[in-house]
């Protein structure tokens, strides 16, 4: 717990790290308190005051309808976080499931598995979630599942080597000669040394599923028109490109500005983690557009 | 060499065996509506039967499987449930939008990270190298389809400098015309993915200035620059093929938005819009021809970097 509360200071310590945070708190927020409370309805459209300006009743100008703009994006955050949070949590688990598999079984069953997850790391998400709305139809639950198990398989192969590398280390052996059993060993070796790989890697999972998100939402396979969406807002939008091309502006900023913050938030605790890992090259992302 | 290309190759028909599993399973999931679509919704169940005898539909999975799978051995995709049209022919046409836009898409994300990612490591301890690197970091966060967005109302909507919707209609007939309406979609493209290219290129050319070889240089009398050009750029070029496999995917990827976002008759937009219809021959066959694109390059790239790099080819052989 103590190495835990080390490490958050240390991001807090970086510039980059503690604006991150600063930023990802402000997400969360919005998230929370637009369930309660947006400036104005982010649904309620007005004819009337369509494409109107940013002023001090619409910070962000309105939309071809006259919804609020600003309103519309705080609602939205809520399905970012939605997304975000359970897309990282399906990696999670189907990252470390895989790797366990491919590392703590018999030869065979690791080595297939190890294969398997060669051959799965090559598929672009964006390829899994189209054949998932062709099966079922477009929703954020294919966007979760997709970007979650997409990125799980990258998950997979990262812990793979960090299980191994770890499994490998002489307190590992010491503690297995002096008795420890099988289930200590992960318990109090294995889970602590790669934790910090772990939340990074979650960091990482969560900004592919934001992008996933916006760049589905726009083929429109993503969320559908009853839900707030930062991607939905921009397919909206991208139809009057060639009339009122700078509104557009706003909810990608919002993207961007929240994938930078989980990017620049993976590598300030890998760096305030583990020192060592500061000087390897980046693990390369498989697929960072979408 | 030869037993690391029959490993590769091994690999790749794996790799294309599990995807069109995966493929064809997914699109089973849930029991074909096309049927019911064609019959429309008068058809009595007698016609939806019907139908779906005469498209195959009423067979087990396995065969199913089997005869498509066997068909794309021979390059044969099947017929295209709503039309009746060969799929394969139809791929082979869009790709001709497709590739040519990946294509130009890499050598801009080539010309933008490379040269200035290793202008960034000469310069990364001075002001200029760091805003780079910053410039690089925000860059790799912006979701291509907002990139494009602002392409198009700057240079489409703004300055009104180049076409940002379609693809002339005789194709490749006016060269100079088709590729005016590929520059800013294949920029949208190769400015995300430059950005990740200039980070790879950036932390190679960093370490191999710490390497002997450059320093063995600069203390003969060389600048560092001169000796990170001269005798690093090798070693920096190798790790940015050794990348580029996996940077496909988000060629291939940015492919279907983007042509989406510019009207551009790909393989990517005609995938959106089969998905759709539930095409689901046509989802299969478009599916199948961009994995496998996907991994031949991944391949191919491979196989080039073992060539390239001295190190390797002794260790395989």
């Amino acid at each position: 717990m103590s190495r835990g509360r080390g490490t958050l200071a240390g991001v807090l310590r970086r510039p980059a790290g503690a604006a991150a945070v600063a930023w990802l708190g402000l997400v969360a927020a919005c998230a929370l308190v637009s369930r309660v409370w947006t400036p104005l309805d982010p649904f309620t459209t007005d004819p009337y005051s369509a494409w109107a300006p940013p002023s001090a009743a619409h910070w962000a100008g309105t939309d071809a309808v006259g919804r609020d703009i600003a309103s519309y994006l705080m609602a939205a955050t809520g399905t970012t976080v939605v997304v975000a949070v359970s897309a990282g949590l399906v990696a999670l688990v189907v990252g470390l499931g895989l790797a366990a598999l491919g590392s703590l079984t018999a030869r065979w069953v690791r080595d297939s598995v190890a294969v398997l997850i060669d051959v799965l790391v090559a598929f672009p998400t964006l390829l899994v979630a189209m054949a998932l709305a062709a099966a079922f139809g477009g929703s954020l639950a294919v966007v979760v599942v997709a970007a979650g198990v997409g990125y799980g398989v990258t998950i997979a192969r990262v812990s793979r080597a960090e299980i191994r590398r770890v499994l490998r280390e002489d307190y590992v052996t010491a503690a297995r000669a002096a008795g420890l059993g099988q289930l200590a060993v992960l318990r109090r070796h294995l889970l602590p040394n790669i934790a910090p790989v772990l939340v990074v890697q979650l960091s990482l999972a969560m900004a592919t599923s934001i992008l996933a998100e916006a760049g589905l939402s726009f083929l429109g396979y993503g969320a559908s028109a009853e839900t707030a969406s930062w991607g939905r807002l921009l397919s909206d939008l991208q139809r009057y490109l060639g009339v009122h091309p700078w509104t557009v502006v706003w909810p990608g900023l919002a993207i961007t500005l929240t994938v930078l913050a989980l990017n620049l938030l993976g590598d300030a605790i890998r760096d305030a983690a583990d020192p060592r890992l500061r000087t390897r090259t980046p693990v390369p992302t498989p697929e960072v557009t979408s | 060499m030869t037993r690391f290309v029959l490993g590769r190759l091994l690999l790749l028909a794996v790799g294309l065996a599990v995807a069109s599993v995966l493929v064809f399973g997914v699109l089973r999931l849930l029991p074909g509506d096309v049927a019911q679509s064609i019959a429309g919704t008068n058809g009595t169940p007698a016609q939806v039967a019907a139908i779906r005898a005469s498209l195959g539909l009423d067979r087990p999975l396995l065969v199913q499987y089997l005869d498509w799978a066997g068909g794309l051995l021979r390059l044969d995709l099947g017929d295209s449930l709503v039309t009746g049209t060969p799929v394969a022919g139809e791929v082979a046409e869009k790709l001709g939008v497709t590739l040519p836009l990946a294509g130009l898409s890499l050598v801009v994300g080539l010309l933008v990270g490379v040269p200035l990612g290793v202008l960034a490591a000469v310069r990364h301890r001075r002001a200029s190298g760091v805003a780079l690197g910053v410039a690089a970091q925000v860059l790799a966060a912006v979701p291509v389809v907002w990139a494009g967005m602002l392409l198009i109302a700057l240079f489409g909507v703004t300055l009104g400098w180049l076409p940002t919707q379609g693809f002339p209609i005789d194709g490749w007939d006016d060269p100079g015309r088709a590729l005016r309406s590929l520059v800013l979609p294949a920029l949208t493209i190769g400015l995300v993915e430059g950005a990740v290219l200039f980070r790879f290129t950036r932390s190679a050319a960093v370490g191999a200035l710490d390497e002997d070889y450059v320093r063995a240089a600069a203390a003969k009398g060389m600048t560092t620059s001169r000796a990170l050009v001269r005798h690093g750029l090798p070693n920096v070029a190798l790790s940015v093929v050794s990348v580029l496999g996996l940077q496909v995917a988000g060629l291939v990827v940015g492919a279907v938005v983007v042509e989406q976002l510019f009207s551009l008759p790909g393989l990517g937009r005609m995938l959106v819009a089969d998905v759709g219809r539930r095409d689901l021959t046509k989802v299969q066959g478009e599916l199948m021809t961009l994995t496998a694109i996907v991994l031949l390059v991944g391949l191919l790239v491979d196989v080039l970097h073992r060539r390239l790099d001295p190190r390797l080819r002794e260790a395989g052989s």
